[in-house]
């Protein structure tokens, strides 16, 4: 398959439009200076996998991204940046002066990972572009072959939130203990 | 289209993330970095579940499963990071070096 066939197929065209958004996206997650642009950014690279998800026709996984991810986490994660009172405006020091062994790193990765799929799956061609996965077949899959898992997985969100409100959660002062026992 | 389009991809995503991982000094930017490359790791499978079209959508529900165990990532980690700041007084990964030898 050459480029040309490659691009004549209109759904190509949406891939690589929304593939540079992405790569774009991603790559100021990594290198803004400002850290909300970084935390916006990851907005617009995960609105983008939603996007790709819908090409593959993963309909029910990509508005899943969207609600637990760009209405959730970043919201978590921009709460995280006020709290902790993090420069919001431009600051240097957000990232370490050392860049050139991590790229050098993350290149040599991108490598590994681009070769050896290329060398295993070449030309091979998705087989779902253009139609819909039925959202019942994930729910029967769900529970059914994999419902100890998914209770696993609700049993882990129970014990990270439970976690996360004893770690985050401020030890009263013997003062204030006393104050509220008097209550 | 085809399946290695989305594979590059995913690695060019996880690289990234590796990057980010690397070069930054701030843990919130750290757990950032984290979720791209969580990311990346869904679009494959999705990309491989689109490809090998299994009966049950296997790749679909286990992206579901690492959507979850993310969110429940951040949700701890956050916590972790607002009480290193409240003893701490910074969110910066090099003033935390009192556990190094």
């Amino acid at each position: 398959m050459t480029f040309s066939d490659w691009i004549a197929e209109p759904v190509n065209w949406v891939f690589a439009a929304i593939g540079l958004a992405v790569l774009f996206s991603g790559f100021r997650v990594v290198t803004s200076k400002n850290v909300v642009h970084a935390a916006l950014y990851l907005v617009g690279a995960l609105a983008g996998t939603a996007g790709l998800f819908l090409l593959m026709s993963a309909e029910f996984v990509a508005w899943v991204l969207v609600l637990v991810y760009i209405g959730a986490v970043i919201v978590l994660f921009l709460f995280g940046i006020m709290i902790t009172r993090a420069p919001t405006g431009l600051d240097e020091s957000l990232s370490s002066d050392q860049t050139a062994m991590p790229a050098l790193l993350s290149a040599a990765v991108f490598v590994v990972m681009t070769w050896a799929s290329i060398d295993a799956f070449g030309t091979e061609l998705l087989a779902t572009v253009g139609e819909a996965t039925s959202t019942q077949v994930i729910g029967e899959s769900l529970l059914g072959r994999f419902v100890i898992p998914f209770e696993v997985v609700s049993f882990v969100l129970l014990a990270a939130l439970i976690g996360g409100i004893t770690i985050a959660r401020r030890d009263l002062t013997p003062v204030e203990e006393e104050e509220r026992m008097s209550v | 289209m085809l399946l290695n389009q989305f594979l590059v991809l995913g690695a060019a995503l996880f690289a990234f993330g590796v990057y980010g991982l690397l070069v930054r000094r701030n843990v919130v930017l750290i757990l950032l970095s984290v979720e791209l490359m969580l990311n990346a790791v869904n679009i494959n499978l999705i990309a491989f579940e689109s490809y090998l079209v299994s009966a049950q959508a296997v790749g679909q529900v286990f992206a579901i499963f690492v959507i979850t165990v993310a969110a429940a990532e951040v949700g701890i980690g956050l916590a972790i990071v607002l009480m290193i700041f409240r003893n701490r007084k910074s969110a910066n990964v090099d003033d935390l070096s009192l556990m190094r030898w």
